[in-house]
């Protein structure tokens, strides 16, 4: 079981509010990603869950069970943090072991579980190793198998893929999601990347400021943003925000479109605009134009158009994907 | 650009390193040249070629007993020591890893019992000495030492554990540790370079104390320090002697403080350069 609720938590160092009030409900078995930019209270909430800050007001319910202001250890979660936090004087065996051995299992037991979760983890012929003395995928397998041994009802992730190079965070982003499936417990994984939010959530959080802004499954909130913010952060390139009598036509004071959702023609089209760099990915192509009257936009086209710096091109809107927002940025319906 | 210098700016510079080297070091040598000369030679005035006797030390070997001071000096020193780290281990802890508005100045207030001059509490503290039975008592001075280092000891221990990513800990509370699993199982260990280094300054500096070796023993509990005074009696001065039991004094905190130097070294800079 991991089913994780917060009521109306709250958390203040001193006079400055981080997290202003927030309820949030994370049945079991799911996989909630918190995303949103440097200094959202995504870290803090998660501390809160752990148990490692204290909340300033609310609850916190574990399967149900009030754990407020109980110790960490009692919460029965595990951590995987951004630095891996691996105790260094110690093997990777006797990391991996430290919980089960703080929780008074016979060295038998405890011999039998790493052996299980080096298996799982690819780290049996590194046993005997120090942390210093390995990669960094290494390290953070390591740091994942002290977690899986104590079969904890939920994992806790604090970033902890921003310390890979992008090839291995590719690659552990995949093994993580892989872990969930095959352990089906609840995970928690804050991050401020949201393609690791897009692919692995089954739930994603997007926090602002202390405020959840929109919880909802990745594509959920990539279809239907319900506000300017969310529209802006989730999405890579971003959506393509406009304002004034574009907007106005559309009832909206704000309208959005994101880059796919704009058609590219070489001879005709609703806006003209003249490209300022062309991004040729292979797959497709990423044009950063500028419409006079309209002001930047971001593009997608296809892998194979061929213009480049200084062309002149035709971008049609399709109107059904527009999305608009009213004055206090809240999406219309 | 490579900073360049040339050869006679390094014959310069080497030959003003060994000069100030052996400035430093010269009282030293002189002492243990010294201790190898006759009485006579002693006191007849500046000499660097000693007769390279070795009755001094005889002597000091045969008519006073070495052994007791300097098993007195190991007992303080070591004990003192010990019992500080017992002691600042947690006190620095705490600072370090869950400091308060008022954690600094609690750091600074230790310190600036070290400012206090010796002399002006040493009435107050001979008058308790005395009312609890502590004069010339191993354990009343190794609990003075204890006192007099501990501000020293706490302050270099909670520099080494700042040190110490506190992801590391919190990790340790996660995995289910106490609190004092997490100091036995975690900090402890990770901070041995920095604990030794400290526990050997400690030792060279209760090994060296003087002002309260002296004045709080008669002989019982009287250390090297004390030994090394007791040269100078009412017969006079004996240079040579003196010299002979100074060196005795100083060759043990000597040898290993040359054997230790490197870990001296780390701990005395550590975290000063990244």
């Amino acid at each position: 079981m991991g089913q994780i609720t917060l009521k109306n938590v709250t958390k203040s160092f001193g006079a400055t509010v981080i997290i202003p009030n927030i309820n949030l409900e994370i049945e079991d078995g799911e996989f909630v990603v918190f995303v949103g930019p440097s200094g959202c209270g995504k870290s803090t909430l998660l501390r809160l869950i752990a148990g490692l800050e204290d909340t300033s007001g609310g609850t916190i319910l574990i399967d149900g069970r009030d754990v407020t202001s109980e110790a960490p250890a009692k919460r029965k979660l595990a951590m995987v943090f951004q630095s891996y936090a691996l105790y260094p004087h110690m093997t990777v065996a006797k990391n991996i072991g430290f919980p089960l051995k703080m929780a008074g299992e016979s060295s038998d037991v405890i011999e039998k579980k790493v052996a299980e979760a080096a298996r799982v983890l690819n780290l049996t012929n590194y046993l005997e190793r120090r942390p210093g003395q390995l990669s960094g995928g290494q390290r953070q397998r390591v740091a994942i198998g002290r977690a899986i041994v104590r079969q904890p009802s939920a994992f806790l992730f604090d970033e902890p893929l921003s310390n890979l190079d992008a090839a291995l965070r590719g690659t552990m982003r995949l093994e993580i999601s892989e872990l969930h499936n095959q352990l089906k417990t609840t995970m928690v994984y804050v991050t401020h990347d949201q393609i690791e939010a897009m692919t692995m959530a089954d739930k994603i959080v997007v926090l602002n400021a202390g405020n959840i802004e929109q919880v909802g499954s990745p594509l959920d909130l990539y279809r239907s943003p319900q506000n300017l913010f969310v529209a802006g952060f989730i999405g890579s390139p971003r959506m393509n925000l406009m304002e004034g009598q574009l907007a106005a036509k559309h009832g909206a004071k704000t309208i959005g479109i994101r880059p796919e959702h704009l058609a590219v023609s070489t001879t005709s089209g609703e806006w003209k605009a003249t490209v300022g760099v062309a991004e040729h990915l292979g797959s497709d192509t990423l044009l950063h134009v500028h419409s006079d009257g309209i002001g930047p936009l971001t593009v997608r086209a296809g892998g194979e158009i061929g213009v480049k710096h200084g062309d002149t091109i035709w971008v049609t809107p399709d109107v059904s994907k527009l999305h608009r927002f009213g004055p206090d940025g809240k999406a219309l319906k | 650009m490579p900073r360049t210098v040339s050869t006679q700016g390094r014959i310069g510079w080497t030959v003003a390193a060994w000069a100030i080297a052996l400035l430093i070091f010269f009282p030293i040598l002189y002492t243990v040249i010294t201790s190898l000369k006759t009485e006579p030679e002693a006191i007849a005035g500046f000499n660097l070629i000693p007769s390279f006797t070795l009755e001094n030390y005889v002597e000091v070997q045969t008519q006073r007993d070495y052994f007791r001071p300097f098993m007195n000096s190991v007992i303080i020193a070591v004990g003192s020591t010990v019992l500080g780290i017992v002691i600042a281990v947690p006190a620095a802890w705490s600072m370090a890893f869950s400091p308060t508005l008022r954690t600094k100045d609690v750091l600074m207030w230790m310190l600036s019992t070290k400012m206090m001059p010796a002399a002006a509490v040493l009435v107050p503290i001979y008058l308790i000495f005395r009312d609890f039975g502590l004069l010339d008592s191993r354990l009343g001075l190794t609990f003075m030492l204890m006192l007099i280092n501990l501000p020293i000891v706490v302050w270099m221990l909670y520099t080494y554990f700042r040190e110490i990513p506190g992801e590391i800990l919190e990790a340790a509370r996660m995995d289910g540790a106490s609190l004092w699993g997490e100091i036995w199982h975690v900090l402890t260990p990770m901070a041995v370079p920095g604990i030794a280094s400290t526990m050997l300054l400690n030792i060279i500096l209760a090994w060296n104390e003087a002002f309260w070796t002296i004045r709080l023993t008669t002989t019982n509990a009287a250390p090297l320090t004390a030994f090394i005074a007791s040269f100078s009696s009412p017969q006079g001065l004996f240079w040579a002697k003196l010299s002979a039991a100074s060196t005795l004094a100083i060759a043990p905190i000597l040898i290993m403080g040359w054997f230790s130097q490197r870990q001296l070294v780390r701990g005395l800079t550590f975290g000063a350069v990244k």
